[in-house]
């Protein structure tokens, strides 16, 4: 597959990496119990789509590199995501006094 | 097999071990402040793997962004709530825990088979190297000038909503009415959360 122009990292390296970074961040997404780290796990995540996309740019699309694009929109959502996720944070904090998932049930049925 | 090319296998190893038992321990450490700290780790091993992929500029705004932005807003969310709560148990934990393991397990077998199944079109175009910040600022303002322009009105958007979400009020008069508002509603006039209201030396809450 890979010739001596190629790359010497095959590109299912990064795929590897990145899947395991994505699991290891829904599962942190599902088991937190802290506020807190359910936002880390969302940038893990987040930071795992964006090895995807760099990967792809550099391997299958490497004269018009797209996928970077695309990997600095995510990079500006994520960090408005984190600052209103925080935010919204504070004031939860603020009106029930913990942190803890479990008891933010407000919006269940 | 050059010089260059082991140097780059050895990073790309050690910087995907670190990503991966870094993002291990932000999710399993069970103080939040290690995991934090961890998590700058990560977002600098990612900014590695970027180098490697050859985005200096991805790699320079994910430092900004993440290790710089994201990451202190974080740590400072941590310090406004760090309460330490003994979290009440709930049943069914250690079946919630494994279960969601496999179904993990499952999505990266599953990843696994698609990334080494499918056949890459590859070797594909050479990569543009040093001139990919060049691309960059071409793709941005011609044919992704639109989600450009959006992604500015997105973040006046979220700091606009975040100052609204996490300020406190502190009107000492209704807005609408002029009324004195009711002081038992502002923050300001409760007890503060974080000092501990039980503690029995109050010389240690005086203390400003």
């Amino acid at each position: 597959m890979s010739t001596d122009l190629a790359s010497p990292i095959p590109l299912e390296g990064f795929l590897t990496v990145a899947a395991m970074l994505f699991c290891v961040g829904v599962w942190g997404l599902i088991n937190s119990r802290n506020a807190v780290r359910v936002l880390m796990s969302i940038e893990l995540m987040l930071n795992a789509v964006n090895i995807n996309l760099m990967a792809f740019s550099n391997y299958l699309d490497g004269q018009l590199i797209r996928g970077q694009v695309f990997a600095i929109f995510v990079i500006t959502v994520a960090a408005a995501e984190a600052a209103v996720g925080l935010a919204i944070l504070l004031s939860l904090y603020r009106n029930r006094e913990t942190v803890d998932m479990e008891r933010f049930n407000l919006l269940r049925w | 097999m050059s010089i260059a090319s082991t140097t780059q296998q050895i990073c790309f190893a050690v910087l995907s071990a670190t990503t991966v038992v870094g993002s291990i321990g932000v999710v399993l450490l069970p103080n939040i402040v290690y995991s934090a700290f961890l998590l700058g780790g990560v977002f600098l091993s990612v900014a590695g793997l970027y180098l490697l992929l050859n985005a200096s500029f991805v790699a320079a705004a994910q430092i900004l962004v993440y290790v710089g932005a994201v990451n202190v807003l974080i740590l400072f969310a941590i310090m406004l709530v760090n309460k330490q709560e003994t979290l009440a148990a709930i049943p069914g934990l250690l079946v919630r825990r494994l279960l969601s393991g496999a179904v993990c397990a499952g999505l990266f077998a599953l990843l696994l088979r698609v990334a080494f199944t499918t056949a890459w079109a590859l070797p594909g175009p050479p990569p543009v190297g040093e001139e990919a910040t060049i691309r960059i600022g071409e793709h941005l303002f011609t044919d992704y000038l639109l989600p450009f322009e959006l992604a500015s009105v997105l973040l006046l958007m979220a700091m606009i909503g975040a100052i609204v979400l996490a300020r406190r009020d502190v009107f000492t008069t209704d807005v609408i009415t002029g009324e004195p508002a009711d002081q038992g509603l502002i923050e300001k006039e409760r007890t503060p959360l974080l000092i501990e209201t039980t503690t029995p030396e109050p010389t240690l809450l005086s203390k400003p």
